[in-house]
């Protein structure tokens, strides 16, 4: 099991009071800072392990970084505090960006990273929450965040607990029939502290979404199992902060469809299916992280 | 020894699961249940009217069902998820691997009604694949008690356990058989003393081990008798034991041979100490149409079927001799 960082809790706490009393757009621009160092970080890490899933990653990150320094209440030092929110990350192959947004927020060391993919090592290509600290359940075959998150959330219902489930699904894995059983309960259930974000990319492992089984209408079909639904900008820090923060509106469930671009951050990343789990080379490497800089 | 004239008293062992259930709701606030749509099958309707908030029932959706228990367990609750075994096992197995036993959280898994309890219902519903499909997961123990008091004992010592279990529930009809001996996970109970041969059961196979034993006592032949409640982790030295001591062994379930607790007997004797084995259970076929008591007789889990099989080893040996 890896350790926190000394004094990580109350750094990432100070700063999810900073971010969320700060000015919108001083609240923006820091956000997206610590997202292209998340990326810049997982883009090292993968290049190095050879392996990895660059492009759910990067489509990722903004919602990682919104989520784990602005939204989520959690204590790095104890990951198993009874009532931290819940973050589930179903997508279980993007476990770059969610290893690289841990160490950012003190779960564990930077220098853990470097493990990554290594033989042994407790940063597998899937997150474990036995061996990874601030890791909920164990992910990698799609489908089964969500089923967990209602567990979650029921669970922090029986306790009259106000923390929040978050749970965050790939577009591709939605083909899994277990998020619409799931999802039924979630409405029943009226899980108005249960979160869905769906990082639309519109791409699965080989082909486009709509192009494979497709989604569309994807946010009728949220909006016909109980869900309160809507749009949003999977890239827009501030709009991300807002949605996610918010107290619940009404006795539903919440699903955010998060516009993404695979790849989002390096222009010859971007929307190219490729990218998926393709690794960049050394130039591309170095090209990226230029890129990431600006 | 002359066999009791009169029946025994025979009990479905969910009864027992639904009264401890409830008593360890009534002691611990952590308990909950979840089922699909079994509320009737897995005998939780006394449940649900006491403890209304903590009966969630996730409809027809056995992935979702065991989800939810792995996410309940995340948030300090202990789950008992029920659901009929072939259902519960076989349409939740990745969920059983990765969301329960691969991510060691506290859930109870409540198999009701396995191997040939649905009997004329088919072989979609009998539950005879489960010892195989589970026995290759680590971190998961699996437990199959024989009677409603060792249902009782599984059950509190599951409760008391921190981490994940499978418990197969009977609904099969069947005797006492264990009130005299404690319930010790993953250590066989000795049921009978004996030297010449060992008869390995489990759960509703019990009462035939011990009816052959009594039927192999009569021809002077002394047969130990093991009931296997922890199917895993397996007592490695109660069959080793058992292998050096008797140099036979008989292996009874209701369940394919193939992977299940026959296989999991074999392995370790092979390993350790190879001596002449007999596995009784369903084979590499489909299990047809009938009720329990004709699969039991079909697939040869009887005591004529042990006494027969025990007859050929102790027969091999005298040949060899």
């Amino acid at each position: 099991m890896l350790s926190a960082v000394p004094g990580a809790t109350s750094r990432l706490r100070d700063l999810r009071s900073e971010l969320r009393a700060a000015a919108p757009a001083d609240r923006a621009t820091r956000l997206c800072d610590a997202a292209r160092e998340i990326r810049r970080r997982d883009l090292r890490m993968i290049a190095r392990a050879g392996q990895g899933h660059i492009g759910g990653d990067f489509s990722a990150a903004d919602i990682l970084a919104v989520l784990y320094l602005a939204v989520l209440d959690l204590d790095p030092e104890h990951p198993d505090w009874p009532e931290r929110d819940r973050y589930i990350q179903s997508k279980g192959h993007a476990s770059g960006a969610l290893y690289a947004t841990l160490a950012y927020a003190g779960f564990f060391a930077d220098a853990d990273l470097d493990t990554y993919m290594e033989p042994l090592s407790a940063l597998n290509g899937h997150p474990n929450r036995r061996k990874i600290p601030g890791v909920e359940t164990n992910t990698g075959p799609l489908g089964h965040g969500l089923p967990v998150a209602v567990g979650a959330a029921l669970a922090a219902r029986l306790d009259g607990s106000t923390r929040h489930t978050y749970v965050l699904t790939g577009d591709g894995e939605l083909q899994e029939g277990s998020n619409w059983e799931a999802a039924m309960s979630a409405a029943h259930y009226k899980l108005n502290r249960l979160t869905v974000v769906v990082d639309r990319n519109r791409f699965q492992q080989g082909a486009p979404t709509e192009g494979t089984n497709s989604l569309e209408p994807l946010a009728d079909k949220w909006t016909a199992f109980g869900f309160r639904t809507r749009h949003i900008d999977g890239h827009d820090h501030e709009a991300l902060f807002q949605a996610l923060s918010a107290e619940p509106a009404d006795n539903r469930p919440l699903c955010l469809i998060a516009d993404t671009v695979k790849g989002k951050g390096v222009s010859f990343m971007e929307d190219r299916v490729e990218w998926h789990h393709k690794v960049p080379s050394a130039d591309q490497t170095a090209a990226a992280l230029e890129e990431l800089s600006r | 020894m002359t066999l009791a004239t009169a029946a025994p008293e025979l009990h479905d062992c969910r009864q027992a699961f639904a009264e401890t259930l409830a008593e360890l709701a009534e002691s611990d606030p952590r308990t909950v249940a979840v089922c699909n749509d079994s509320v009737g099958s897995s005998n939780l309707k006394d449940f649900q009217q006491r403890f209304p908030d903590r009966l969630i029932n996730v409809g027809i959706a056995e992935q979702n069902m065991v989800g939810v228990g792995a996410g309940l367990a995340g948030g300090g609750r202990i789950p008992y998820v029920c659901a009929a075994a072939p259902f519960l096992t076989g349409r939740a197995l990745e969920q059983i691997k990765a969301d329960v036993a691969y991510s060691r959280v506290n859930v109870k898994l409540c198999a009701m009604s396995p191997g040939f309890a649905y009997g004329q219902l088919g072989p979609t519903h009998h539950g005879v694949e489960d010892f195989a499909w589970l026995r290759t997961l680590p971190e998961l123990t699996i437990l199959t008690p024989a009677d409603p008091e060792e249902t009782r004992e599984a059950l509190r010592w599951a409760h008391s356990y921190d981490g994940p279990v499978y418990l197969r529930i009977g609904r099969t009809k069947v005797p006492d058989v264990t009130p005299h001996v404690p319930f010790r996970a993953g250590r066989a109970a000795r049921l009978r003393d004996g030297d010449d041969i060992t008869l390995i059961c489990a759960g509703t196979t019990v009462p035939a081990a011990l009816e052959a034993a009594d039927r192999l006592a009569a021809d002077g032949v002394r047969a130990r008798v093991l009931n296997f409640s922890t199917v895993k982790p397996l007592d490695e030295e109660a069959v080793l034991a058992a292998a050096r001591q008797t140099g036979r062994i008989v292996t009874v379930e209701e369940a394919n041979v193939r992977g299940g607790l026959g296989s999991s007997i074999a392995e370790t004797v092979v390993t350790h100490t190879p001596v002449p084995m007999r596995l009784l259970g369903v084979g590499d076929e489909f299990t047809p149409t009938g009720s329990a008591a004709f699969l039991a007789d079909y697939f040869g889990i009887t005591a004529d079927a042990v006494v027969r099989a025990a007859g050929e080893l102790l027969g091999s040996e005298t040949d060899a001799s």
